[in-house]
């Protein structure tokens, strides 16, 4: 199309700095040498400091990192397969069911999953902890990982795959030795998209930990609820950080793999 | 398709085992837990752990089921609860509809772009998704507060003479929704414009056409199955959002998700919120089922 009209320039200026505002602000205050939240008190890492020196809040990180690795790997595994099963075996009793399952809690308010989760574990008796987190945000981060990893799938090209299988390949052997490297940029969008959504929850750690296990958020949302501390802002900066410099590299992943797909056909 | 042309018995053994993963996954640890709340739900509070009376009781020789229905009687009874899953509905349709009012634009501006800085402006907008929420909602929180940077940017250009309450109102509570929800809403657009036929377009312009009459009459028509999947990816979460309400809004708006957080944590009367839970379900599964059957019949 022709170049984009001022008013498409204008919705897209004004869409991202919206998107963005709260951001920078975030990040500006987090310099910030006030105890005030909202007077500049000129630049300062002070807060930084506070936040590494904050045993509690470190705490939180190790327990919401893990948790997310964890759970991150489970759901990709486990998306991958119901990913080949979904796009490869078109049919096959239930297929509807697991369809349905994979999409519901893409959309279900987190409060319903996280209260059936809750139960579930009171019912069975497992005592609820770091496991129980991460048991719950494998479950509710898979079909993130399903969706991302099936939209891969499907753009696939299977006449590598039949190659392979007509030269003699078993076909989980080619599966696994033609289609999972193509897959490589999509397995690790999954991962890292189960990593922060998993990073990131409140709602559903809450309901599923017992007592001594806080994950990052639940320490920062107590600390919000509890009176407004600067701290938070470098908190959130280091977070917001690190998922940028994790995109960033997402990103230069799969462009590299996909360059060396289109510089190899 | 590649597996199913060569049914032999080893291929199926496989099949089976790769199929039973991933189900028996999710019927253990989502649904199955589903049909858990419902049994909790008829259950009677008590003291203890677990909270709540078991529904079966064995007493020798009889097994007696006991199904306490009061929990529910007394959510579609009581004022609170209605306000609360109306309030829920009302501020969810509102917000999605301004999301979709800044949204849309936003996605046809950058549909309309070259495909270079196309891929890097979607990669912009969806940047603020990856990283926290809970962080951005705090964000607001001062940017909204009395003392807030809003306030004494409005206060500086004399636009107002004392601040305005915006914090902890229902106005929070939407710039909220939209902010963290803008995302959802523009990337089905966006996906469904960038992948539209452009000469329609040209067609109609052909025709003597208006550039905003053929929008009104080709383009936006065309694009109706991304506005309504942008829609439900907003409005059904939505409706049950806890940390929005919860950090912007005022203890007068009281909005569903964080009654069923206060049922639990602050009044720990499981059976109830379980029952609170059951209804918000059964009224979100109505349009998600509707969605759904469009969607699918949309695909044959």
């Amino acid at each position: 199309m022709t170049k984009p009209s001022w008013f498409n320039r204008l919705s897209i200026l004004f869409g991202l700095a919206f998107l963005y505002l709260p951001i920078v602000v975030l990040v500006i205050y987090s310099f910030n040498g006030s105890k005030l939240v909202t007077v500049w008190g000129g630049f300062s890492t002070q807060w930084y400091a506070t936040v590494l020196n904050n045993p509690s809040i470190i705490e939180g990180a190790k327990v919401s990192f893990l948790v997310a690795a964890i759970s991150a790997t489970a759901a990709t595994i486990l998306g991958t397969l119901a990913a080949v099963v979904m796009v490869r075996l078109r049919r096959f009793r239930g297929r509807a069911l697991l369809n349905g399952m994979l999409l519901a809690p893409m959309v279900m308010p987190e409060v319903v999953m996280a209260v059936s989760m809750l139960l579930m574990f009171v019912t069975l008796g497992i005592d609820r902890g770091p496991l129980t987190i991460t048991l719950a945000h494998t479950t509710f981060t898979l079909c993130f990982a399903t969706v991302v990893l099936q939209s891969r799938l499907v753009e696939l090209d299977p006449s590598l795959e039949e190659a392979a299988r007509d030269l003699g390949c078993p076909p989980a052997k080619a599966f696994v030795s033609v289609a999972l490297p193509n897959m490589i940029p999509a397995i690790v969008s999954a991962w890292l998209l189960s990593f922060t959504l998993s990073l990131d929850d409140l709602v559903i750690s809450s309901f599923t930990t017992g007592p001594g296990a806080s994950t990052l958020p639940m320490k920062i949302y107590s600390q919000i609820k509890f009176g407004v501390t600067p701290e938070i802002n470098a908190i959130s900066t280091i977070i917001l950080g690190i998922v940028v410099l994790g995109l960033v590299a997402a990103q230069l992943v799969s462009r590299r793999s996909e360059q060396r797909v289109s510089a190899a056909a | 398709m590649l597996m199913a042309a060569t049914p032999s018995t080893k291929t199926n053994w496989g099949k089976r085992l790769l199929i039973a993963i991933p189900y028996a996954w999710l019927l253990v640890l989502f649904l199955a837990p589903f049909a858990l709340v419902a049994g909790i739900s008829l259950s009677t509070v008590r003291l203890g752990m677990p909270p709540f009376e078991p529904l079966t009781a064995w007493d020798g020789s009889i097994l007696n089921l006991r199904l306490n229905f009061e929990n529910f009687l007394y959510v579609l009874t009581d004022d609170t609860y209605l306000l609360a899953y109306l309030t829920s509905l009302k501020i969810a349709a509102i917000s999605t509809a301004a999301t979709l009012f800044i949204a849309y634009p936003l996605a046809y501006g950058i549909a309309s772009c070259s495909p270079s800085s196309r891929s890097l402006l979607v990669f912009l907008v969806i940047v603020p998704f990856w990283s926290s929420m809970l962080i951005r909602v705090y964000s607001w929180m001062s940017i909204l507060r009395n003392d807030g940077l809003l306030n004494a940017l409005l206060l500086k250009i004399g636009l107002i003479s004392e601040p305005l309450r915006i914090l902890n109102t229902e106005t929070a509570i939407y710039i909220g929704i939209i902010y963290t929800y803008l995302p959802f809403m523009v990337l089905p657009i966006y996906s469904n414009l960038s992948s539209a036929d452009r000469t329609l377009i040209e067609a109609a312009r052909d025709l003597g056409c208006s550039r905003i009459s053929a929008f009104w009459r080709v383009t936006f028509p065309l694009s109706l199955p991304g506005v309504l999947a942008g829609c439900a990816l907003v409005f059904i979460p939505v409706v049950g959002e806890f940390v929005i309400p919860d950090l912007l809004g005022g203890a007068d708006t009281q909005m569903i998700g964080r009654a069923i957080w206060l049922e639990f944590f602050n009044n720990r009367d499981w059976p109830m919120a379980a029952a609170v839970t059951i209804v918000l379900l059964a009224l979100l599964v109505v349009p998600i089922v509707y969605f759904q059957s469009r969607q699918s019949r949309e695909k044959t």
